[in-house]
């Protein structure tokens, strides 16, 4: 007989008339780990909070129940839920970085709750975290908590956050995308250290993510969530295996693409030649890149936050002009500062940004957007002007009754469409695409870079593709060029880059991507042993 | 940088040596400092050149009938009024550094002298309204935080929105109208002196002192809620939630402390105008601080007292300042505790 711990039952959450969460079901026993999954707005961090017995602003619990330790949550008394919260069930949130205090030393608020609610002398809660420290791999954890949040990575917050979580020794954790905002080789070691505690503190679990992959190394068992109704829900196995619904057939599908590789060797569009570049005199963020874009082909350039990737597109727009090195564009030498450039340069080169909501003018019309450039650049007005923005979005397949609404009346994958015409309305010979789908869902993201590789193919249009995500570059690259710490580790060819001999960093890089398999996360974690041993004869950069 | 699956081991920066992070809180403050000095110095310069190009003559306007022109030479020669104005400026700097502001026009009196006791007076009664206003304030942004969008907040917010819009003088005049002359509870007129006992003392400041905290609580009260209300919008104040601390721990403890620097920098301001702006209030219940002497020598033209009270409100205002921002500083753990 299973020993039910959490049970929700026809659980309705709505936003004025919205319904956030669609009368959706599920039970947890006492130490098992359920993975919630779906996109952006399919309710799963809506319904991790309700398990907490709390609705962030604006959001009204109109119906069903949820039950722990069979004790109605949603009808308690403040004050006892705040003990139930205390207590028994604790919350690790997507950005530990925000979700801490930049006031206060880490191990006063790793203990804060335990203490006020007496649960723990205050003694025995600090000898219980500094055990948390060391079993989730802190470094230190004797001297760990005296450090103040700012003073620590973002993986070691990650990972005091679970310990703040575990301290009072709760029934359940409520994981919300804890690994998200983390760099995949961070995110592994998170992820290893998140289920060894799990595993040995016995406590379960409800975690949430949109990356099939990485609940499937933590979950026994999956919900699949979307627009706030559950499309399904079974054990890992039967999710990969026998996946019932179309859409979780999707999910599991995802990331199996591989772009054919155009190995003939095209003329090089862009020659990037002993760039030296840095935000300030003295501290230099790139050190010498030399790099090959040949016309009509896409380069991925890989690297964790903080390697240089996103400098390098600002050296190569002209928006910061390097220090050393040149710029060899369709073999004329490109001027380092972009004022110093021709309108035809200009135009030759254009940018499509990470997050389309900056990118976008608010105050404009889809139409004024995609308009602009043709008029600036090539002096379109009139029935012209609007022949040529409607055959844009007939290229990014959009519909024309978009042409007189607002940036902020589109979903992420419409408004990202439309930072694609827009650079395409100049049409240009090379388009740098700075992370274009990290802020999407993964299905938008795939439909993304299907419409980005269609276009390459229509028009011969060259990429030069920043992204952490090595499933993308799989996806989309000709070659690839790996970066580290602002030089480049590896470049060439994909399927040289992309598989072995490999350099240690590489090897490490590619060996943290989540893949779609059970008992993934296990074998990286049994490799990293030997790997570690590797790295340190090695050293990190050939 | 890249963390790496290198989690045993010390790959990490290891805690900084507790030196380090003195050194730059201090050379943050002697920044301060010296910038302080610069501004005071450029106002200086101001107030000298003001005074300059005001017109009229000081010897004219002592002599009143009796301006022949001999005795307007004579005064003129006597004040040293002959000498190029650069070489005055210095003379006047030089000597109001070592705390000698010369002596008055009008009366023949040292400034220093006669500034002093008025000086201690407005100080007295700025540090009775701040002792007051500033927890007043304080506390009303804190509870109309907890108590957000209720009647608690909306009263709270209309009370103190009528008081800031009341002038001072017209607040001054209602408070005696109700005190003094329907009640007879407090005296109207404020004037004190050296030999009075202390209690009699705050009775008869009470009129004034009301007057001021009606002018500084609500300036305050407003800033620190809504400084207080963007940061219970931050995650970290979720977290404070979701870890079951009940909402006067959520404000004290994690909102306050990160509202510091704001709420700091208002008080300081409203801290700065009780000392400079309090002329109306002291000239209404005459109460014998600068205010007022400043008001009495200013329609006799009588330059140098003019002069020193103008540099000591800048000293004052911009001593305030600095403080404010030493201590924004230290409430800064990145600043405090650097990486």
């Amino acid at each position: 007989m299973a020993d039910t711990l959490l049970t929700v039952t026809d659980l309705e959450i709505k936003a004025g008339d919205t319904t956030i969460v669609d009368r959706v079901s599920f039970e947890l026993e006492r130490g098992r780990v359920l993975g919630l999954i779906g996109e952006s707005g399919a309710g799963k961090s809506t319904i991790g909070l309700a398990a907490l017995g709390y609705s962030r602003d604006g959001l009204r619990l109109t119906g069903g129940r949820v039950t722990l330790n069979g004790r109605d949550i949603l009808n308690l008394s403040a004050n006892a839920i705040r003990d139930v919260r205390a207590a028994t069930i604790t919350y690790v949130a997507q950005s530990a970085a925000a979700a801490f205090n930049p006031a206060h030393r880490l191990m006063d608020q790793v203990i804060e709750a335990t203490l006020w609610h007496k649960l723990m002398g205050r003694r025995a809660a600090i000898a219980r975290a500094k055990e948390l420290f060391a079993l989730l791999g802190l470094p230190d954890p004797e001297r760990f908590g005296e450090r103040y949040p700012h003073q620590v990575s973002g993986g070691q917050l990650q990972r005091a956050m679970t310990a703040m979580a575990l301290c009072s020794h709760p029934d359940l954790i409520v994981f919300d995308e804890p690994t998200t905002a983390l760099d995949v080789t961070t995110q592994i070691e998170v992820l290893a250290a998140i289920k060894q505690a799990i595993a040995s503190t016995g406590t379960a679990a409800l975690y949430i993510s949109h990356d099939l992959a990485v609940v499937s190394q933590i979950a026994d068992e999956i919900v699949v969530l979307r627009h706030g109704r559950m499309v399904e829900r079974g054990t890992v196995d039967q999710i990969f295996h026998a996946p019932r619904e179309s859409y979780t057939r999707d999910l599991v599908s995802i990331r199996q693409h591989e772009k054919p590789e155009q190995v003939n060797a095209a003329p090089p569009l862009l020659a990037i030649d002993g760039i030296k570049a840095g935000y300030s005199k003295g501290v230099p963020v790139l050190h010498g890149i030399n790099l090959v874009l040949g016309a009509g082909q896409t380069l991925a350039v890989v690297g964790e936050s903080g390697s240089g990737k996103s400098t390098l597109a600002r050296v190569v727009t002209g928006l910061l002009p390097a220090s050393n090195g040149s710029l060899i564009f369709d073999g004329q030498t490109l001027q380092p500062d972009f004022a110093d450039r021709t309108s035809a340069t200009l135009r030759d080169i254009q940018i499509i940004n990470q997050i389309p909501d900056l990118a976008l003018n608010p105050r404009q019309t889809i139409a004024a957007i995609l308009g602009r450039p043709l008029t600036h650049y090539f002096g379109l007005r009139g029935a012209a002007l609007k022949r040529r923005v409607t055959e844009l979005l007939d290229q990014i397949e959009l519909p024309h009754t978009l042409l007189h609404r607002y940036p902020a009346e589109l979903s992420g994958g419409q408004k990202q469409r439309i930072c694609i015409a827009r650079a395409l309305a100049a049409q240009p010979k090379l388009i740098i695409c700075d992370e274009p789908t990290s802020a999407l869902d993964p299905l938008v993201a795939e439909g993304i870079l299907d419409l980005l590789m269609r276009l390459q193919k229509e028009f011969g249009t060259s990429y030069l593709f920043i992204t952490h995500d090595l499933a993308i570059v799989r996806n989309i690259a000709d070659t690839v060029a790996v970066m580290l710490e602002g030089r480049v580790v590896r470049h060439g060819p994909k399927a040289q880059v992309l598989y072995p001999p490999f350099d240690p960093y590489t090897e490490k890089l590619i060996a943290s991507v989540p893949q779609m398999r059970p008992n993934w996360l296990d074998d990286a974690i049994a490799e990293r042993d030997a790997l570690r041993g590797k790295t340190v004869k090695q050293g990190q950069t050939p | 940088m890249a963390e790496g699956f290198d989690t045993q081991s010390g790959a990490l920066t290891p805690l900084p040596p507790r030196v380090g992070k003195g050194r730059t809180v201090l050379s943050l403050l002697f920044k301060r400092l010296f910038a302080g000095l610069l501004l005071l110095w450029a106002v200086s310069v101001l107030i000298f050149a003001g005074t300059q190009i005001l017109p009229g003559d000081v010897a004219t306007a002592m002599l009143g009938q009796q301006a022949t022109p001999q005795a307007v030479a004579k005064i003129r020669a006597d004040l040293g009024l002959e000498k190029p104005a650069p070489v005055r400026y210095a003379q006047w700097l030089g000597n109001a550094v070592q705390g000698d502001f010369g002596r008055s026009y009008s009366n023949r009196q040292d400034i220093a002298k006669s500034i002093a006791p008025r000086l201690k007076n407005t100080l007295f009664l700025a540090a009775m309204a701040a002792v007051i206003a500033v927890p007043l304030a304080l506390g009303l942004g804190i509870l109309s935080v907890l108590y957000a969008g209720t009647w608690v907040d909306r009263t709270v917010g209309l009370v103190t929105l009528s008081a800031i819009s009341l002038p001072e003088f017209f607040a001054g005049y209602l408070l005696i109208a109700y005190f003094s002359i329907s009640h007879f509870w407090l005296p109207s007129s404020a004037t004190v002196s050296d030999s009075m006992p202390l209690a009699q003392r705050l009775i008869v400041m009470a009129l004034p002192c009301m007057t001021l905290v009606l002018a500084v609580v609500g300036h305050m009260m407003r800033m620190t809620r809504a400084a207080l209300l963007n940061v219970m919008a931050s995650p970290y104040i979720e977290t404070a939630i979701l870890k079951g601390l009940p909402a006067r721990r959520v404000v004290w403890k994690h909102a306050l402390p990160n509202a510091l620097s704001p709420i700091i920098s208002v008080v300081s301001l409203n801290l700065a105008y009780l000392i400079v702006g309090v002329v109306v209030v002291e000239v209404i219940f005459v109460y014998p601080g600068m205010g007022q002497y400043l008001v009495d020598h200013v329609s006799k033209r009588d330059v140098p007292v003019v002069q020193a009270a103008g540099l000591i409100f800048a000293a004052v205002y911009i001593g305030l300042n600095i403080v404010a921002d030493l201590l924004a500083i230290l409430a800064n753990p990145r600043l405090r505790h650097p990486r």
